[in-house]
């Protein structure tokens, strides 16, 4: 069997195979999810007649969606308006290969050396993160101006203006975690959280960075474009927003990216704050079970916080970004680098 | 493969930089120059310096380029048509001159800078992260720059904002 590439090539390429089909089908789990939790918030009990309690709902709303017809506006720019789609779904999915999402495995014995359970470890992997949220920005930006109407340009606009200016709290609450941990990798950030702490305390960031936790999230789910600063998005049930010149596919593609998007957030956010892949009882092979868990409760918190809290208004939204919240996470990272040289 | 993706990246880059001059649509003259920057990202990953890859993606690509796109979508820049004759001078022959004169200058300058580099290769410092050498340099050495280069950003921020800030009458 010498014509087959080593093991670790093998293993490597069923990683990345695993881990886009595990973002893929989380993305469906997550229509699922949304429609079901919002229903029974609402007290009536959503999709139930697609397979058992609707869990067949994204497919069938899949299959819809590949079957309608895809439009373009006559006067849109032709190039930008059909890659603005894939440029956020390409960057949605890009931002999850740094992620580690469980211990050095043998995968039973079958590689000669462990291997990490991720796509790859880079000594910068927090900066490449938010390095390719970045880029996603302009997935936005290019929808919102190449469909070549006014209602798409305004709420393509304000939406990024709203992911820029949340950006920089996002990235100030992550600095304070890497002061603390001493390191830019995410794998070494969720090593430093193992260990206990009078036996039964897990050593997790969230307890020492309880602000940073909260200033996270709400980053987070405005950079995602969710839940209470959904208003560029909302504009499409009054007006419109960036992408209501999209259909079909394309369309499918942009709410792909935001889910992913979402997970990738989750993700993170476990990785820094709720201690990755750490938990008791299980063996180390199937630590990924924890971080499953972590971050389905993350998405679920996603999900409750939309159908409970009522949106802000687009200046309330803005003004909440850069009043509140950056001067918010400045005390944060300096509190914390006071503690950090103290202790240190 | 070192080698592939040195070319690879670097024929990206410079075919992108030539279209963002020899094309004329600004948006797509916008977006070719993030593409140029991210193959820069790459050269700079092949370079062993995975700090400053992410930092060019980060603060060029992700916050400056956002900025020109602003500017170019709200200012509505109209598509660049090629001068007609007879009505530009430097298309004349004294500005075909000039441009043939500088053009020389640069292939001269080029082949004299290629010419004569030693190629160190930096020590491979994989026990210590980039980031580690690259913040004891700022902070240590070259302290006193990096805070006046901070004050000197904030002077400019607050004469844009002067600057900007609407006239109350």
């Amino acid at each position: 069997m010498s014509w087959l590439p080593s093991p670790e090539i093998i293993a490597q390429l069923g990683l990345i195979v695993v881990v886009f089909n595990m973002l893929v089908l989380s993305a469906a789990f997550m229509v699922w999810m949304e429609r079901k939790v919002c229903a029974y918030i609402q007290d009536r009990s959503g999709p139930n007649r697609v397979g058992f309690e609707g869990v067949l709902q994204p497919f069938a709303d899949v299959i819809k969606l590949l079957f309608k017809e895809q439009l373009k506006p006559k006067a849109a720019d032709t190039i930008l308006f059909a890659i603005a789609p894939l440029v956020s779904t390409t960057a949605a999915f890009a931002a999850f290969s740094v992620v580690p999402f469980g211990t050095e495995t043998t995968l039973f014995g079958l590689l000669d050396r462990p291997i990490p359970l991720e796509i790859t470890d880079v000594n910068v992997a927090v900066l490449v993160i938010f390095a390719i949220t970045s880029m996603g920005i302009y997935g936005i930006v290019l929808a919102g101006w190449s469909s070549n109407s006014k209602y798409s340009l305004l709420g393509g606009l304000r939406s990024s203006a709203q992911m820029i200016s949340y950006e920089l709290s996002y990235g100030l609450a992550m600095a304070a975690v890497i002061m603390m941990a001493g390191s830019l990798s995410l794998r070494e950030i969720v090593m430093n959280q193992s260990g206990y702490w009078l036996g039964f305390i897990p050593r997790w960031y969230i307890w020492l960075q309880p602000l940073g936790f909260f200033i996270y999230l709400t980053a987070g789910v405005a950079e995602t474009n969710r839940a209470p600063f959904d208003f560029p998005e909302a504009e499409q049930e009054l007006v419109a927003g960036y992408h209501t010149e999209y259909s079909s596919m394309s369309f499918a593609m942009f709410f792909l990216a935001e889910y992913v998007n979402m997970v990738t957030v989750s993700a993170v956010a476990t990785s820094l704050y709720l201690g990755g892949w750490l938990g008791p009882f299980l063996p180390d092979w199937l630590s990924w079970i924890w971080f499953l868990v972590k971050v389905f409760l993350i998405l679920f918190f996603y999900v409750w916080m939309r159908w409970t809290l009522p949106r802000y208004r687009y200046d309330q939204l803005m003004e909440f970004g850069w009043k509140f919240l950056l001067p918010i996470a400045v005390l944060n990272l300096f509190v914390t680098a006071a503690i950090v040289l103290w202790v240190g | 493969m070192d080698v592939f993706a040195f070319y690879a990246f670097g024929a990206v880059a410079i075919l992108a930089s030539l279209l963002v001059i020899g094309q004329g649509n600004p948006m797509h003259s916008v977006m070719l120059l993030i593409v140029s920057f991210g193959a820069l990202a790459g050269l700079y990953v092949l370079l062993d310096a995975p700090f400053t890859a992410v930092t060019q993606i980060i603060v060029y690509a992700g916050a400056i380029m956002v900025l020109f796109l602003f500017v170019v979508m709200l200012l509505n820049v109209p598509r660049e048509e090629p001068a007609p004759p007879g009505v530009s001078a430097l298309l004349g022959p004294t500005g075909t001159r000039l441009g043939a004169l500088l053009s020389l200058l640069l292939g001269v300058e080029i082949v004299w800078a290629l010419a004569d580099m030693g190629i160190r290769r930096p020590e491979s410092t994989a026990s210590v992260s980039s980031v580690a050498l690259i913040g004891s340099a700022i902070f240590l050495r070259h302290a006193f720059a990096f805070e006046a280069t901070s004050v000197l950003i904030l002077v400019a921020m607050i004469g844009a904002v002067v600057l900007a800030r609407r006239e109350h009458s």
